[in-house]
């Protein structure tokens, strides 16, 4: 009974998430449908017959009305089949397969290091607030959110490859053979992310601490005698898992975003390189199924924040 | 009586005072807005036009902010280009800010339906990336002016939507907003007269962000060359296009970007010291 | 006192305020308190009292700072003492328990493990000892389930027993000293009653000495032996207990205890023969939507009936979420009624503004409880007194300055406000403000939701005393809506006692006075604390309530009622009952059985 209430909201929380997904497909399909040219005309140029270009047009299923055009793309993408590109006619799925292992090793990496670090610095500035230490924390994540990716990147490679030359400035992951090489191919395009990732979580995660360190029941275990470490860990923190949870799911989905700057800069093969390439030479199999992965995983994030915060509230918890 | 008087002290009359780093913040935004607008006018030299023989030459007293990778006066340049990044985000941040006011208030005010399609509708529009719904938008329309103004004002709208819509529906719960409905005045005299000028603030605030958040997102598609199109550029083209001279640290390179840090974090610490207007917009009614 | 347990001397806190000024909120304050004694720090708000308490635990709140002074307890020197030192004394030998429990317990942790943290912190007992201390306290404090409601989250538990779990986790390391600041300020006035007597048992029953923080005398001398009266971070006066009550030196103790024991204001001065104004029958109102019988989702008013005549004022009484300030809302159209039938002099009122006429929203006007979201922040007072004079009456440009002129002098704020906007004006201010706004419109009727609650008790009774002059200068009907009965009494011509919904007692204010009451009216008679000491101890102590009404009774009182008849109460509707003293009530009991059962009270109200 008292399980089941939280378990229906969870349960309605994934409902929700898979209808924002649906929504979300049918927006980006016609977006990229809706295009004022005409595909096959396009691609096939201006000086193409117009028999050829009917041929196409039926080839690629553009004579059929748009709903139904809808169904198959979705069908296909659940089933794995996301068409073939439009540039170089190889299927979709194996020009993502081969590159978005790529990306989630970017991603991951990124992940490892970037949460604990974010969390350290952001409960240790929450704790130690108003010091030096934590003014110059404030100061310098607001500087790294308020500038462009591509700016913590360049800096980054201006700093470590061109004035150190610590690290190679791109990145070639077919020719990893030991762990120094992957520190060296790898250690660019994650500290760049980092940067942007770690300076977002800190935020995040010192707002949400300092808004439970303000609470009166921290003032009341202060006056019971509590240190501070005492105060922040058994007091503040239980409270600010979820806020802090939420803000750790939301920063990552940053990376979203980074990665797709990040992978241009060092040359990265990975997904979002991928797709940028097919923005530029318009290749909407390709855009499509890429944007739906971006797509799926954001909505992936925010969906483990907002569960995040069901599950940490004590009064859903026991009700 | 006497009793009362003596201890229902009124605060004090005061008129705040403007924070240092607020007037550093405002001046920034000022400068850059002038800039937008009178940038081609003031820029030393024509931006298209090669002025150097030399390329990725470092500051001189002919070329403060030395020249690119064709020989081209960077100084004008950058000040041409902001027209592109200030200009364009700014139309974008109207844009998102002006429709997310509007819907809120809309939603706060008329509840029931209107409020959960909306709601719902903007959900979903929120539901990806914003990189990703400007990727896809460019991906079908191709890249142009208009294309990216409204790109950037539709991925905005949600946020401003849900600021103004809670902030609307937190005042229409005042007791203020219910002795005015009590009274019988209309919803246009509550929305403009007791709402609206209770909003102010923090929707400026908002706007700022939002202006923020669409600065960069431009910056970064025009960084990716999928924003502003040759032969216009704003910064972020200009960073993109002089990117050879970073091996060489070139001021080519570092002085767009540094233009658009300056210009982002000069509106956030505008933001930031933004209580001091709340007064004096209250007093000028 | 040369066995003093505490002594304070020249004690100093300075702030700093909004524009960074370094400001001084409480000056020069000493006393001692000596083993067993209770001191109460009285005084409203901005006295400082918090402030006090709070550094006798060496604390200063955040922008505070403990400037100067001694604080001795015992042989040690607070204000001396090292952070790692202050903590060793905090909760070990000087307890605090604030205002508000719900908020200073922790949510996401268990109750008994905050109870016994303060034990564990300073090691002073091992995990085992401790909770069985905490259930003896739980006991001693009357907590039900002592030996369950530990292993329960502070949000499973009511307020009044939170307050209580906050005292055992006070009382845990057996401190020197505790300091208990307004800690039944938040409870609604049945609930206080009993928090009251449970501390007062622990408090006798272990010798605490401690330190009472409150505005509130008549609570204050239930429990202190001596009283220190502050005001603006100064001392006025302190004395013991009865001195302070009965022979106050200083003119400011003189006027609060004149605010706190507020004379009625000659009722009955109208003539009996006035035309209702409002006349309300089986007003039902809710929220949810409404079944096929037009009842709501969520009835909060059922069945209700009132008239108010011209000039008269009726009171509307109960505890928080009795439906009080719904009834404001629907009679003000703002939320519809589901049911029943309205009459606004001659004419039927409908029950949506929307279908009211501009000249019936003239003639009800409602005054909301708390001036600070009453008054919109951004218009100033000419704004908003001018607008409705405009709406209702047309009036612009000069006629309009000379209404708001009129409005200000009416209740009494210089015509030099005008300009201000409500931030600049102080409580009692904006107070007025919100009242002339209601007056602007030339009322019939006006509808007052709590307006004085937000006030200190000076300044409300100010408030008060102008409402009643204008009440008889213009002829006003009014709805006074409270949840403190002396302020009900005091200005009401008819008073209405609403208990979950329901009208369980409607009669003369001077008949409120009289036994016998509705259950629920008794009960909340002789809940409100009295000006005398020993008042606590004389008054018999309720049947433990709280019982939660898990199924949904006949007579909503019924799980709280001492004279409850079982097998009737809970099976049918109470009737209507008239009394002879001239009251209405909802009760099963007939009137013989209420005085015979309900007889220890007939003194209350002396």
């Amino acid at each position: 009974m008292i399980r089941n209430a939280l378990l229906r909201m969870v349960v309605a929380r994934l409902a929700l998430g898979l209808l924002s997904l649906l929504l979300v497909s049918l927006a980006v399909f016609a977006i990229t449908s809706l295009l004022p040219g005409d595909t096959a005309q396009e691609q096939l140029g201006q000086a193409a017959t117009p028999e050829a270009v009917a041929a196409l047009r039926l080839q690629l299923g553009l004579d059929q009305p748009g709903w139904l055009r809808y169904l198959h793309w979705l069908g296909g993408l659940v089933s794995g089949d996301a068409g073939r590109s439009l540039v170089n006619g190889q299927p979709v799925a194996a020009l993502i397969g081969a590159r978005l292992p790529n990306s989630l090793l970017l991603a991951a990496a990124t992940a490892v290091v970037s949460v604990p670090l974010a969390l350290a610095i952001g409960i240790s500035a929450a704790m130690w607030r108003g010091t030096a230490y934590d003014r110059g924390v404030s100061m310098l994540t607001l500087s790294i959110v308020s500038v462009p990716e591509f700016l913590v990147a360049t800096a980054a490679v201006l700093v470590f490859a061109v004035h150190l030359r610590w690290l190679s400035a791109l990145s070639y992951v077919s020719s990893i053979d030991s762990i120094g090489q992957f520190i060296r191919v790898f250690a660019m395009p994650v500290l760049s992310l980092c940067c942007v990732i770690v300076a977002q979580m800190v935020r995040m995660t010192r707002a949400a601490l300092i808004d439970q360190l303000r609470a009166p029941y921290v003032e009341m275990a202060v006056l019971k005698g509590a240190g501070p470490i005492r105060v922040v860990w058994s007091h503040a923190l239980p409270n600010a898992v979820g806020p802090i949870a939420n803000a750790v799911a939301l920063s990552l989905s940053y990376l979203l975003g980074g990665v797709i700057i990040v992978e241009t800069i060092f040359n990265y093969p990975g997904i979002a390189k991928l797709m940028v390439d097919g923005v530029s030479t318009r290749d909407m199999p390709l855009v499509q199924a890429c944007a739906m992965i971006f797509c799926a995983a954001y909505l992936f994030l925010v969906l483990a924040a907002d569960l995040c915060a069901i599950l940490s509230n004590p009064r859903l918890r026991h009700r | 009586m006497s009793g009362e008087a003596l201890s229902d002290v009124p605060p004090p009359r005061r008129r705040r005072r403007w924070p240092l780093l607020g007037l550093l913040g405002g001046a920034i935004v000022v400068f850059w807005l002038a800039m937008a607008f009178l940038g081609g006018l003031v820029a030393p030299h024509d931006a298209g036009r090669i002025v150097d023989m030399d390329v990725f030459t470092p500051m001189t007293a002919a070329f403060p902010l030395g020249t690119d990778y064709l020989g081209r006066d960077m100084l004008s340049r950058i000040l041409h280009g902001t027209r592109y990044t200030v200009g364009v985000a700014l139309a974008a941040t109207l844009l998102a800010s002006g429709s997310g006011l509007v819907l809120g208030m809309a939603a706060a005010t008329r509840g029931g339906w209107t409020d959960l399609v909306l709601s719902r509708c903007l959900d979903t529009l929120s539901a990806m990336p914003s990189k990703m719904f400007a990727l896809v938008v460019v991906a079908a329309f191709g890249s142009s002016v208009p294309v990216l103004v409204l790109a950037a004002g539709i991925i905005y709208t949600p946020g401003a939507y849900r600021i103004a819509r809670s902030l609307a529906v937190g005042i229409a719960a005042m007791d203020y907003v219910r002795v005015a409905r009590a009274r019988g005045e209309g919803t246009a005299y509550i929305l403009r007269e007791e709402i609206l000028p209770n909003m102010t603030g923090p929707v400026l605030a908002d706007f700022g962000l939002r202006f923020v958040f669409i600065v960069l997102l431009l910056s970064g598609l025009s960084f990716l060359g999928l924003g502003v199109q040759p032969p216009n550029a704003d910064w972020g083209s200009l960073v993109r296009e002089n990117i050879g001279g970073l091996a060489e640290g070139a001021p080519a390179v570092l002085m767009p970007a540094l233009a658009i840090a300056s210009l982002t974090i000069g509106v956030n610490l505008l933001i930031d010291n933004l209580g001091g207007f709340r007064r004096r917009g209250g007093e000028g009614a | 006192m040369a066995d003093a347990l505490l002594q304070v001397e020249g004690l100093h806190v300075t702030a700093r305020n909004a524009e960074g000024e370094t400001v001084t909120i409480v000056r020069d304050v000493g006393f001692a308190l000596a083993r067993g004694e209770v001191l109460a720090l009285i005084g409203e708000s901005g006295s400082g009292k918090t402030t006090i308490a709070l550094s006798l635990l060496g604390y200063a709140r955040p922008g505070c700072r403990i400037a100067g002074g001694r604080i001795q307890l015992g042989e040690t020197e607070i204000l001396s003492l090292s952070a790692g030192e202050l903590r060793d004394i905090r909760g070990r030998r000087v307890a605090y328990v604030a205002q508000s429990a719900a908020a200073a317990f922790n949510p996401s942790r268990r109750i008994m493990d905050q109870v016994v943290e303060a034990a564990m912190i300073h090691g002073t007992a091992s995990r085992a000892e401790a909770e069985s201390e905490a259930v003896e306290l739980f006991r001693a404090l009357a907590l039900p389930e002592p030996f369950r409601i530990g292993a329960r989250y502070p949000h499973q538990v009511s307020g009044g027993q939170l307050q209580r779990l906050m005292a055992a986790m006070a009382l845990i390391a057996r401190p020197d000293l505790v300091i208990l600041d307004e800690p039944t300020t938040a409870l609604d006035v049945t609930t206080q009653i009993e928090v009251l007597r449970a501390f007062k048992n622990v408090v006798r029953q272990r010798g605490t000495t401690a330190v009472y923080v409150s505005h509130d005398l008549a609570v204050v001398a239930q429990m202190a032996d001596r009283i220190i009266v502050l005001r603006d971070g100064q001392m006025r006066e302190e004395g013991p207990t009865p001195q302070i009550l009965d022979a106050p030196a200083h003119p400011y103790t003189q006027s609060l205890l004149a605010a706190a024991a507020p004379r009625p204001r000659a009722p009955g001065s109208l003539p009996e023969a006035a035309p209702p104004v409002l006349r309300v029958e089986g007003l039902t109102a809710g929220y949810g939507p409404a079944d096929a019988g037009g009842m709501p989702l969520i009835p909060v008013l059922r069945d209700v009936g009132f008239e108010i005549r011209r000039g008269a004022a009726l009171g509307v009484i109960g505890e928080s979420g009795c439906g009080k300030s719904t009834l404001a809302r629907v009679v003000a159209g703002l939320l519809p009624m589901a049911r029943g039938s309205m009459r606004l002099g001659e004419e039927a009122l409908p029950p949506d503004i929307a279908r009211r006429t501009p000249d019936q929203l003239r003639r009800v006007q409602l005054v909301f409880q708390s001036a600070d979201t009453a008054l919109n922040p951004s218009r100033t007072v000419a704004q908003i007194l001018g607008r409705p004079a405009t709406f209702f009456h047309g009036a612009r440009g000069a006629e309009r300055d000379r209404r708001v002129a009129h409005l200000l002098e009416l209740v009494r704020l210089p015509k030099g406000l005008a300009d201000r906007l409500p931030g600049e004006l102080s409580g009692g201010q904006k107070q007025r403000v919100n009242l002339a706004r209601a007056l602007a419109a030339e009322p019939e009727l006006i509808l007052c939701d709590e307006v004085t609650s937000a006030l200190d008790t000076v300044v409300g009774a100010a408030i008060l005393d102008l409402m009643d002059e204008l009440r008889r200068e213009l002829g006003l009907a009014t709805m006074f809506i409270s949840h403190d009965l002396h302020t009900v009494r005091a200005v009401c011509d008819e008073v209405m006692v609403l208990y979950a919904g329901q009208r369980v007692e409607l009669g003369a204010g001077s008949a409120m006075a009289e036994a016998p009451w509705h259950p629920y009216t008794d009960l909340l008679v002789a809940s409100v604390p009295e000006l005398r000491p020993g008042w606590l101890e004389q008054t018999a102590a309720p049947r433990t309530p709280e019982a939660p009404a898990s199924r949904r009774s006949a007579c909503a009182f019924f799980p709280r009622c001492p004279v409850a008849i079982p097998g009737i109460c809970d099976r049918d509707p109470p009737p209507l009952r008239a009394l002879a003293k001239g009251s209405e009530i909802l009760c099963h009991r007939e009137e013989a059985e209420l005085l015979q059962m309900l007889p220890s009270r007939k003194e209350a109200l002396v």
